[in-house]
């Protein structure tokens, strides 16, 4: 719709250059406007007239008296790209020209695309972030601007980086800490910031011990606080397998984790070996001897 | 009308009328039955007779007239009957109706038989086998049949405390910026793969491992390649899986390709699927009693044992063997027919092929489990 309206105006634009060229009409347009900013435009001639200004996002009109300025506030014109500006007089066009809209160099607002949400600790370059830079019209700024990233992990320790953009995107890569917990991960350009947080969880339990005791009828099997290799507690929920072999029979449990330990009843049998895993991880083996 | 026509009018009205007549007179079973309401049973004039006679009235759920058929009635209610057969609390068998029944003479005296009764249900789920060994006694010239009601197993009244973890989910709202984080799907891992050429076609089986700290839902499917890269066939792993996987949780899945030619196939695609939803570490099923059976017949029997204080409806077993490397060259799986109470086992069975059996070094069993009001 809008290419339609600059293709009409300018045609007509065409048509009628000629003759106001000749009756000495014309306009004076600013090359360049920063978004949002005040400007205006400078017509010559006599006698009332309209003024159009189209581009990809907007369209104005301002009745003006050829000869004086035409003036537009700050916030008239605010979406960036190429327009076109057309001055009519009565039903011809006398004069036209075209002129850039630019984003305002000072950010306003970050796009801050932080992935993932969680992973665990002790990954390197495991986290990413990728910024996006726009004025306070939502303009993206493409000139090149340094926007820094910092990332703070539980343990108090920062990363830091910083990216000068290009096309208006930045982008980095950090590594997740040795503690559990929730980094702040914040990135900033000018006096835009944005902050994403990344939850670290602990990996794989690293060391899996049991022990057993036995309870009545049954062996009470129970584990070790369940910690990854770098020490934070595996989470509640996590499962832990249990498996009982005698004399070619076997029983296995699936329990989660709680309050940090997995414990399970089994049965009592003189003999019998018990193991225990988690995922992939294997821990240690004991053989039942009835108490001995 | 043209004389033609009339003839073959009056030719369709004769054969009509023959064919009522001879219908009349000379009735199938089935016909009479429906039409005046007769029974399609035979007298109980022999063991078999009797039990054939009560396995066709339960298929057909007529549960007064089988009842009233047992000559032990008097041990038990017409309600325990049915629920003997249909199960005391919602289960599988619930839903299942009896496909067709057979009875095998085991002994037979003068006055008392046995006869094995097996009754063959049918579910959304596949079906499952009902073995009853009978003890009928004569009485005149009928044979009546004492049924072995399996009595309902009470759970003593108690209070269970339970503290189990719950994880629930909160997404990122419709009204966020784009740049805003929504919470990670679970990282999922297919921990071993391998496909199997039998004659039924192509299996693909392995183990699918949830290595992140929340709960998953997950499926796995598979796409057979040609030697051109073109696809053969994708499936996916449907219930021959446990869906929900708690944190470091393995599940066992087995894929099939009915018809499919492994010698066809130059490379096979696996797409694992996981989806952060809310779960429960409840309930917790132990796997009691694992006896792996060799051949011939091989299978793995145990015992389901629920530790938890809620009754599960319906459990499926599956359960991964491995050969002596380690490596799963099997995964069977069995839906258990009636509900698992809190702490009361119920047994299991899985089969496994006889041309594998010998190969069965090892095995690991997981459970499955629904509830009235999950969903499934």
């Amino acid at each position: 719709m809008r290419g339609g309206i600059s293709f009409v105006l300018g045609a007509l634009a065409l048509a009628a250059l000629q003759a106001s060229v000749a009756a000495g009409e014309s306009m004076t347009i600013p090359k360049q406007v920063t978004a949002g900013s005040a400007f205006s435009i400078q017509t010559t001639g006599s006698g009332p007239a309209v003024l159009y200004v189209a581009g990809p996002g907007q369209a104005l009109s301002r009745n003006v008296q050829m000869g004086e300025p035409a003036s537009f506030a700050s916030g008239a014109l605010h979406q960036a790209g190429h327009y076109l500006a057309v001055l009519v007089k009565g039903s011809s066009p006398v004069a036209d020209g075209s002129f850039d809209v630019v984003p305002a160099n000072q950010p306003a607002k970050l796009s801050f695309l932080a992935k993932p949400s969680r992973l665990p600790v002790g990954l390197r370059n495991g986290i990413s972030g990728s910024v996006y830079v726009f004025d306070a019209y939502g303009n993206l700024i493409t000139t090149p601007l340094p926007v820094s990233f910092a990332l703070s992990t539980p343990s108090g320790a920062v990363q830091k980086r910083v990216v000068t953009t290009q096309n208006g995107a930045a982008s980095t890569q950090m590594d997740s800490g040795a503690k559990e917990g929730a980094a702040k991960f914040i990135a900033q350009a000018g006096a835009a910031t944005s902050t994403r947080v990344i939850e670290q969880v602990p990996g794989d339990p690293c060391t899996l011990q049991m022990s057993v005791q036995p309870s009545g009828q049954q062996l009470s099997v129970q584990t070790a606080p369940v910690r990854d290799c770098s020490g934070n507690a595996v989470p509640d929920g996590t499962i832990v397998s249990f498996t009982e072999k005698y004399n070619g029979i076997q029983s296995t449990v699936d329990v989660p984790i709680k309050r940090g330990v997995a414990q399970v009843e089994m049965p009592a049998r003189p003999g019998a070996t018990i193991s225990v895993a988690s995922g992939v991880v294997a821990g240690n083996e004991i053989r039942w001897e009835g108490g001995r | 009308m043209n004389k033609g026509g009339a003839v073959l009018a009056a030719a369709i009205f004769v054969a009509t009328a023959a064919f009522v007549a001879i219908g009349t007179l000379h009735p199938v079973a089935s016909a009479d039955y429906f039409a005046r309401g007769r029974t399609l049973l035979r007298p109980s004039s022999t063991p078999e007779a009797a039990v054939e006679n009560l396995g066709s009235e339960i298929r057909l759920e007529q549960w007064q007239k089988a009842y009233s058929s047992l000559g032990n009635k008097a041990e038990f209610t017409e309600n325990e009957f049915v629920h003997d057969l249909t199960g005391y609390y919602p289960s599988l068998r619930t839903y299942a109706t009896v496909n067709s029944v057979e009875a095998h003479p085991l002994h037979a005296t003068a006055d008392t038989a046995e006869v094995q009764l097996i009754l063959h249900w049918s579910t959304v789920v596949g079906g499952f086998v009902d073995t009853r060994d009978l003890h009928l006694v004569r009485n005149g010239d009928r044979w009546a049949v004492d049924w072995p009601l399996v009595k309902r197993q009470h759970v003593p009244p108690q209070v269970i405390p339970v503290n189990y973890l719950r994880w629930d989910v909160i997404y990122r709202g419709p009204g966020d910026d784009w740049g805003a984080q929504d919470v990670e799907a679970p990282h999922v891992r297919i921990v071993d793969m391998h496909p199997e050429n039998r004659a039924e076609g192509v299996f693909v089986l392995g183990e699918l491992l949830n290595e992140d700290v929340v709960p998953a839902f997950v499926s796995v499917r598979a796409t057979l390649l040609g030697k051109s890269g073109a696809t053969i066939a994708s499936e996916g792993s449907f219930d021959m899986i446990r869906h929900t996987l708690l944190p470091k949780q393995v599940t066992p899945f087995l894929i099939r390709f009915p018809n499919a030619d492994l010698s066809k196939v130059t490379s096979i695609r696996m797409d694992p699927l996981s989806v952060l939803v809310p779960a429960s570490a409840d309930p917790v099923i132990e796997v009691q009693n694992q006896k792996y059976n060799p051949a011939p017949g091989a299978s793995l029997t145990g015992d389901l044992v629920n530790e938890s204080g809620q009754t599960v409806n319906i459990a499926h077993v599956l359960t991964a063997f491995y050969d002596k490397t380690g490596q799963v060259i099997w995964v069977g799986g069995q839906y258990v027919d009636r509900a698992l109470l809190p702490q009361t086992p119920v047994p299991f069975e899985i089969h496994v092929p006889e041309d594998l059996a010998r190969r069965v070094s090892g095995e690991r069993t997981i459970t499955a489990t629904y509830g009235l009001g999950d969903s499934m």
